[in-house]
């Protein structure tokens, strides 16, 4: 039952792919190749992976040194700057990287584009590394201690090894986020496949070119999972010694408070600061408005209604499939997951198109509704809800279920009364996050939305594409603004706001 | 265990999120009898929603319009085939609007509607038919180069003096038609001469017109390659008029390709074929009084004869416009190639 319906989700998730192999079919095998073999694809190849492996080290280090020095530290402050270290997942990359490049004029490439990139991505990497270490068992750190091994071993013999599946979980989501992002490499014209694909479109107004080239960034995808898989421990599972939980063991930081304080609080400038700062100062220098505050407030409704219809059926897909992962993983359970993970990696137009062709010659009736668009979201953000859902559930001593089975309780109530109470953190984390994603989201949603339909980021798109950029601050301010909540939400459930004192 | 407690919170806040945004989406279904049309608009929201409205305020036809980037619009046109729910396409560029008749998508208008815009503006084949039209500019800004310093041809822009100075956006589709028309007009080596003679000589890339336009008023570029309507765009924005800005339009002359005159134009979907709400539609873009409004909202030339421009432009009939036929620059595959090799863009 649990396999169907995760084979279900996984089918959702593959629309994209059975779209590219249709259309690259057609294209024709000579086309194809002289697509693909040329200098140009291998450059960009190459270069997409170097600026992937690049982010998801700055994400690593930002995100876990953050997560450390507020879980398991006395910094000052720490569950203050525990929520400033999260909100920058809750600015849009093409926000962040309009920013950037208005207020520094002429800002492109690689680097700064790697930049702006791991500024808005290492919430990927804090907030489940920081969750992982404010739930680790202090008692293995102290075991080790009392055996006699210094500070420095046991926190790279124990406490790294604890966190491992957080930090490797948090550096695929970034790596994979790197893969599809346009609006940063856009903004700041970083050579990616992304960019290359989007350029491709607007070329002459050519699809096959631009989705040959999203078939290689399939192939990317693939190898990227495969560098993931192969660093993950296999069957990394840590049971709790003690019962209940217990707040971490904190070192104290001494003289280098102060600054550790500034340096988190230097890049959620950079990060969040410098967004406020360049949508005040395009406020100021403008004179557009928006239409009327109706209109705003109409387009959050719609951008809240449509990632409320998109996290409800991400979730409900998710729910299975992270269930799966985390009771019978295997070689089928892992294939299924990386199908999932293989649309994830795709920009949100080849997700949009994928979806008008799947509209148009499937599913007619809820061509252009709420609906579709809900199943485009799901197709690119399932992984987000998966990887929550398992986490949690992986937590969940799985014997729990087993004694209820055992007392002769069916599958249908075990599930109700024990599997889905153990696991409703994860739901809630995954639904917040693919809530936020969904709400984020431009190109998808620009294709499918319901005809007439505007949210705040394809108001903030249309503002901004006719240099209205005053009238588009209160839309992305609003965006910034909404889509924080969730990120709080994550936050908290994250366990460094916790008290001192355990309950 | 404290976490379900907290889930709870987060499901609770999701509900209210919920009910608040039924209560935003109310009163959209008002789907009564009247007559309604679907137009696709590569045309951003800003610029033709007024239009549009005042359009179903006149007539009583309601328009249910979508908005979107012309590239991707017209990609959707074209996936969704004779399944689409269009009515009209509205399209930013007349190579999007020559991608869609190619696949057959679009009626033939009568000739009583094409007849209104004059050969220049329009399909030989009477499948669309120009709006408004565009010419490109060379954008100076007026601190940094001197108006005698202008260079005669956009030819002269490849010159040593000119190195690292010039703005280029080589995935606008503006860019590509004018290379299309260096290609129609003195052949595809001149074409191929002069891309790369442009990146040789430090081209400073963009993604858009707006971004070049930006940075030669601020004076960290000295000129670029853009549209002429964006300076009106900008002046707009900014609260003032396009004569009071640093960045200044320099039409060339002698029939230069560079100073190609391009169309925003419309569409009728096959399906629409006979609807006489959609050819009203249409009938109204061409109306005087909308070609006016457009001079005056959206900075751009009106194509119907005796309508007034733009006042802060030469007028149109007075522009020393390039002989290239707007039906030739259906050749794009040519023209991407080029541009492709170039090394412009990735």
């Amino acid at each position: 039952m649990l396999l169907l319906l995760s084979a279900a989700a996984v089918a959702v998730a593959s629309i994209p792919l059975v779209y590219l192999a249709v259309r690259t079919s057609e294209a024709g095998m000579a086309r194809v190749l002289d697509e693909v073999v040329s200098a140009r694809v291998g450059t960009l190849a190459l270069r997409t992976l170097a600026l992937a492996a690049v982010v998801t080290l700055g994400c690593l280090v930002l995100g876990v040194g953050s997560a450390f020095v507020v879980v398991r530290t006395d910094m000052p402050a720490r569950r203050l700057l525990g929520v400033l270290a999260a909100l920058p997942l809750a600015v849009p990359t093409y926000v962040a990287a309009f920013a950037w490049t208005s207020t520094f004029r002429g800002l492109e490439g690689f680097w700064p584009a790697a930049l702006v990139l791991v500024l808005c991505s290492y919430p990927y990497v804090f907030l489940p590394v920081a969750a992982s270490l404010a739930g680790a068992d202090p008692a293995q750190e102290e075991i080790s201690r009392s055996l006699g091994r210094g500070a420095l071993r046991t926190f790279t013999g124990v406490t790294l090894r604890q966190i491992r599946p957080a930090v490797a979980g948090g550096g695929l989501l970034v790596a994979l986020y790197v893969l599809s992002d346009f609006g940063a490499v856009s903004i700041i014209r970083a050579d990616t496949f992304t960019r290359a694909i989007f350029i491709e479109f607007d070329l002459g107004f050519d699809r096959t070119g631009a989705l040959v080239l999203s078939s290689v960034l399939v192939l990317l995808t693939t190898v990227v999972l495969a560098a993931e898989t192969v660093t993950r421990s296999r069957g990394a599972r840590f049971a709790s010694l003690s019962s209940g939980r217990r707040p971490p063991n904190r070192v104290a930081l001494g003289a280098a408070r102060w600054p550790v304080v500034a340096l988190l609080v230097g890049v959620a400038g950079l990060s969040l600061g410098m967004t406020v700062f360049s949508l005040a100062r395009r406020m100021a220098v403008g004179v557009s408005r928006p239409g009327a505050w109706s209109d705003v407030l109409t387009a959050a409704g719609n951008s809240l209604w449509l990632s409320l219809a998109g996290a409800a059926l991400t979730m409900a897909l998710a729910l299975p499939l992270g269930l799966l992962t985390a009771r019978a993983p295997g070689v089928l359970t892992s294939t299924l997951n990386h199908l999932s993970y293989l649309s994830h990696a795709l920009p949100g137009l080849v997700i949009g198109l994928s979806l008008v062709f799947f509209g148009i010659n499937v599913a007619y009736p809820i061509y252009q509704t709420t609906w579709l668009l809900a199943l485009g979201y799901a197709a690119l953000f399932l992984p987000l809800a998966v990887t929550s859902v398992s986490g949690a559930a992986v937590q969940a001593p799985p014997i729990l279920e087993e004694t209820a089975r055992s007392l002769g309780k069916r599958p249908v109530t075990v599930f109700r009364t024990v599997t889905l109470p153990l696991t409703l953190p994860g739901i809630g984390a995954g639904a917040a996050l693919v809530f936020l994603t969904c709400m984020k989201e431009l190109p998808a949603t620009l294709l499918l939305r319901p005809t007439g339909m505007d949210t705040l980021a394809t108001k903030l798109w249309s503002n901004t594409s006719v240099a209205a950029y005053a009238a588009a601050a209160p839309y992305a301010a609003l965006l910034v603004l909404l889509a924080s909540l969730p990120t709080w939400l994550l936050a908290v459930r994250s366990g460094i706001l916790a008290k001192e004192v355990g309950p | 265990m404290r976490s379900p407690r907290r889930t709870l919170a987060v499901a609770a806040s999701l509900v209210m999120l919920f009910g608040v945004t039924l209560t935003a989406c109310g009163g959209e279904d008002d789907t009564s009898a009247e007559k309604t049309i679907t137009v696709y608009s590569g045309r951003s929201e800003d610029l033709v929603k007024p239009i549009l409205d005042k359009f179903s305020a006149d007539t009583g036809i309601k328009i249910d319009a979508r908005y979107g980037n012309t590239a991707a619009t017209a990609t959707q046109l074209l996936e969704e085939g004779d399944k689409s729910p269009a009515d009209v396409f509205f399209s930013q560029d007349a190579g999007a609007l020559g991608a869609v008749a190619k696949k057959g998508l679009f009626a033939v208008l009568p000739g009583e509607v094409t007849a209104k815009v004059p050969e220049t503006y329009r399909a030989k084949s009477g499948e669309w038919v120009g709006v408004t039209a565009r010419a490109r500019v060379l954008v100076y800004n007026a601190d940094k180069v001197k108006e005698g310093d202008l260079p005669k041809s956009v030819f002269d822009l490849t010159k040593p003096e000119w190195k690292g100075k010039v703005g280029v956006a080589p995935t606008n589709a503006s860019f590509q038609a004018f290379v299309t028309a260096i290609t129609v007009q003195h052949g595809e080596a001149k074409a191929k001469e002069f891309l790369a003679g442009l990146k040789a000589n430090d081209p400073q890339v963009r993604d858009g017109n707006g971004a070049i336009l930006e940075e030669v008023d601020a004076g960290t570029l000295p000129v670029g390659l853009i549209n002429h309507y964006y300076l009106g765009e900008l002046a707009k924005e900014r609260g003032t008029t396009p004569d009071a800005l640093k960045a200044k339009l320099h039409f060339f002359e002698g029939g230069d390709t560079g100073a190609l005159v391009n169309v925003a134009g419309v569409g009728i979907l096959k399906k629409a074929a006979d609807n006489a709400d959609a050819r009203a539609l249409v009938d109204y873009l061409l109306s005087p009084e909308v070609q006016a409004l457009f001079a005056t909202e959206t900075s751009e030339y009106p194509v119907v004869t005796g309508i007034a421009g733009p006042t802060y432009v030469p007028a149109l009939d007075a522009l020393d416009v390039p002989a290239v036929d707007l039906n030739d620059l259906d050749q794009l595959e040519a023209t991407i190639a080029l541009i492709k090799d170039s090394g412009l863009v990735p």
